[in-house]
């Protein structure tokens, strides 16, 4: 990242100085440490290091990308993984080590590129420099006799290939090429662009989840999702009032070709939308690469399955519970596993765990399992349990789980009477005269995610620059080109940054050109 | 609702005889031209005419393997009715062709011919194992990768690996000839293969050839990196989420850019900035094999 190696063959000064005394000064310390954090030599340790400690993150699975992936790794290894943990590798990209990395990378970036910026404008604004002592000891020389001097030629020549010119009596100094420090710079300048947009973008962004079933309204604010993970800069108030109703949610399978027979090609749903509560109802849909463009948000669709709608009687016939039920799928399938909570029931409140199979088949064991994901054949299977629900302790509860630690199981397992089955539409008599069961409709449910992050336009604007900086960097070749007269000969050498080997041809032809009589 | 998109499972067998074809053509070439080599370190290096004319032969060889490979690519795309990358066996097919089609058209104003038997050697592997691992049959894209994207995103990638994959076979030639454990031992074996090295040109023409082909991949690789990052907003509610197959490829951009660094770095010979440029193109090869395969991510497309 420092300025590029100056030629090999420039005479090292520093021998003819005199060798002083360590300063051990705090201030000199300081110094040293800036200019190795800032050397060409640095950075490319600190790259090397920043792509080692990358690794681990694709080994071990990771809180942010694959959450339970870790509690399964706790699960199945649990002293490998509280020793891992302390090491922050389910957390690797926001470990302090890694941190440590690229915060260094950064500082290291910035301190090498920022002075090179004036150094930069200086040389744009400026002749390019005398010719070196030696001329010899350049990547490419040719040396001519002391008649072949048509400087007007020579200089004629460079400027046809559109060097920057500037000659004395007996010297002519040549460069061109400046656009491959300016894209260098800008390659580096954006980069240091796209980490602050990323980091910005982090901090006023949010990202949430909410289930939806069929004909459900989302309204945006924080109370309506189900999960909010909220940059630390964003302000909680600041939620555009948009609401989203899922209208419904379909998938599109495939039973044309034998090849993909039965599997999912398409999956839409469509909703109706409202900026703010007053606004007109507009009519849209999300699909997975589709994502819905609100203000203040983009929606998508990260997940689906099935919401039966379940009805509880008591043995009366009064209601006791009624509404469609979100099941978590278990496979490709579509078995899915949902809990139904009756905490209004009399005398004692109940829950069923609950299986739901699309389209339900045998397995030679003898359970049940679903054999494609559209409910061709649809059935449910409940547990039932009576006991405490532990709603009423005020503690967080997840509503996909019932925890049946302190219940009673009155149907299915040991409990001696068989698990309830209900086919759509059915109804059925609950054990121990708790009443009854209705499987009344099937809706579908869809997650939805909605993100926000007002800097990602900015972090694509960077990129692109930076793309740019890139190119414009790697294949602009820059050169100085010299002649020098002396009274015995006439030299022409020639420098260059990038590895090309047209050099020695640039030399020649100046020879030539030098070589030519004026008419 | 969408119709399904039909499949023709006849055309995908015949692709598939097709590339099997040309894996045959790319084994020959690749016997001719290592022929051709030890002949040239046996012999009288660049003046061998009998190593000149096998040559040749291998060349064509290859060239009829490419058109093979070219017509297998096309007709597994007919045959799925949709771009020929959507895993790992199509990757394979399509990369190979894409490899060697660049290699071949830059033999026409650059002399690279001396690394033909490497890519040839290559070519038997990738298209062997493509055959043989990563085969699977010709099915629709899932919702996930039905987009645009995938035709760009994933073709730069194949073009960046192509790229990288000749500029990794010219560093790894480089390094050899700079290994000094067997250019001055005096061993049988490595005095042969001294000789053997001595055909190729000298390290700083190496050095200047693979830096070019490394700069046109590193550029195509950025791109990939950005195409993939605006295709994962769109598809996945974020545009950098450390994926599996993210990290690996901000890792292999990252081992790029510390080889650029280190070609100007002061101190650093050319050797070390080589074993960079083998040590990158490697991660490639881990990111495409154990990474599609046994890691989990959302990158799962291998079919397998």
């Amino acid at each position: 990242m420092s300025s590029s190696r100056q030629s090999k063959y420039v005479v090292r000064k520093e021998y003819s100085e005199p060798i002083e005394a360590p300063d051990l000064s705090l201030k000199s310390w300081a110094r040293w440490l800036w200019r190795q954090l800032t050397s060409m030599r640095i950075a490319l340790f600190l790259l090397m290091f920043l792509a080692i400690a990358s690794v681990p993150g694709s080994v071990f699975p990771q809180r942010s990308a694959d959450p339970n992936g870790v509690v399964l790794y706790f699960k199945n290894n649990p002293d490998l993984a509280l020793w891992l943990d302390n090491f922050q590798l389910f957390d690797v990209y926001s470990s302090t080590w890694f941190s440590a990395i690229y915060i260094l990378l950064f500082i290291s970036l910035i301190g090498c590129v920022i002075p090179r910026v004036g150094v930069h404008y200086k040389a744009l604004r400026s002749d390019p420099p005398a010719a070196p002592t030696n001329l010899s000891r350049l990547l490419s020389y040719k040396k001519l006799d002391a008649t072949e001097k048509n400087l007007e030629k020579a200089i004629e020549y460079l400027k046809k290939r559109k060097f920057k010119v500037v000659s004395t009596k007996t010297e002519i100094r040549a460069e061109k090429g400046y656009l491959r420090e300016t894209g260098n710079l800008f390659f580096h300048l954006s980069l240091i662009g796209v980490l602050i947009a990323v980091g910005l973008g982090g901090g006023l962004s949010y990202a949430g989840q909410r289930v939806l079933v069929e004909g459900d309204t989302f309204v945006n604010n924080e109370a309506s999702y189900d999960f909010l993970a909220p940059g630390l800069l964003f302000d909680k108030n600041s939620f555009e009032p948009f609401s989203l109703r899922l209208d419904s949610f379909s998938t599109t399978y495939d039973y044309k070709n034998p090849n993909n027979y039965g599997k999912p090609m398409d999956f839409i749903a469509k909703v109706s939308t409202k900026n703010s509560p007053t606004d007109l109802e507009t009519k849209g849909q999300i699909r997975v690469n589709e994502p819905l463009h609100l203000p203040g948000a983009k929606v998508y669709i990260t997940g689906n399955g099935y919401a039966p709608e379940i009805v509880v009687r008591d043995k009366d016939g009064v209601v006791s519970f009624s509404g469609p039920v979100v099941f978590l799928p278990q496979d490709g399938n579509l078995t899915s596993l949902g809990a139904i909570k009756v905490p209004d029931a009399n005398p004692d409140q109940f829950g069923m765990l609950a299986f739901f199979y699309p389209t339900v088949a045998k397995l030679d064991t003898g359970a049940l399992t679903s054999n494609h994901p559209y409910p061709w054949d649809p059935l449910m299977t409940m547990n039932v349990y009576v006991g405490d629900l532990g709603l009423d302790t005020g503690m967080a509860v997840n509503a996909y789980k019932l925890d049946t630690h302190t219940m009673k199981q009155v149907a299915g397992g040991k409990s001696g009477t068989k698990a309830l089955q209900l086919k759509y539409g059915e109804t059925v008599e609950l054990p121990q005269g708790l009443g009854t069961v209705e499987f009344k409709d099937l809706k579908r449910f869809a997650s939805i995610d909605i993100t926000y992050n007002p800097l990602d336009v900015w972090v694509l604007f960077f990129a692109l620059t930076t793309l740019f900086g890139l190119v414009l960097m790697l294949i602009i070749p820059r050169r100085r080109v010299w002649v020098k007269i002396s009274k015995d000969s006439v030299e022409v050498g020639a420098l260059t940054k990038s590895k090309d080997k047209t050099l020695d041809k640039l030399v020649k032809d100046v020879a030539k050109s030098l070589k030519k009589k004026s008419k | 609702m969408t119709p399904a998109i039909a499949l023709n499972p006849e055309l995908a067998t015949i692709s598939r005889v097709i590339i099997l074809v040309a894996l045959t053509f790319y084994a020959f070439s690749f016997i001719v031209l290592a022929w051709a080599l030890t002949k040239r370190a046996g012999g009288q290096g660049k003046k061998d005419k009998f190593a000149n004319r096998l040559d040749n032969i291998g060349l064509v060889l290859m060239g009829v393997g490419v058109v093979a490979n070219g017509a297998g690519v096309l007709t597994r795309g007919i045959a799925a009715n949709r771009v020929p990358w959507a895993n790992m066996y199509e990757f394979s097919i399509s990369g190979a062709f894409i490899a060697s089609a660049i290699f071949l058209l830059t033999l026409l104003f650059r002399d690279l011919k001396f690394i033909s038997s490497f890519l040839a050697g290559f070519l038997v592997l990738i298209i062997g194992s493509a055959n043989t691992l990563f085969y699977v049959q010709v099915e629709s894209l899932l919702p996930a990768l039905q987009d645009y994207w995938l035709v760009i995103h994933v073709s730069v990638a194949i073009l960046a690996t192509a790229f990288f994959t000749i500029g990794a076979t010219l560093s790894l030639i480089h390094i050899l000839k700079e290994t000094k454990r067997i250019t001055s031992s005096k061993g049988k074996a490595a005095k042969a293969f001294t000789k053997l090295l001595k055909v190729f040109p000298k390290s700083e023409k190496l050095e200047r050839t693979y830096y070019q082909f490394n700069i046109i991949g590193f550029i195509l690789w950025s791109f990939t990196l950005i195409a993939g990052a605006i295709w994962a907003d769109k598809a996945w509610h974020r545009f950098w989420g450390w994926d599996t197959k993210e990290v690996w490829t901000f890792i292999i951009w990252t081992i790029y850019a510390a080889y650029l660094h280190a070609t100007t770095t002061k101190g650093w010979d050319g050797k070390r900035a080589a074993w960079l440029s083998l040590i990158g193109f490697l991660a490639i090869i881990f990111n495409f094999t154990i990474v599609n395969l046994y890691f989990k991510g959302l990158h799962v497309y291998s079919g397998i």
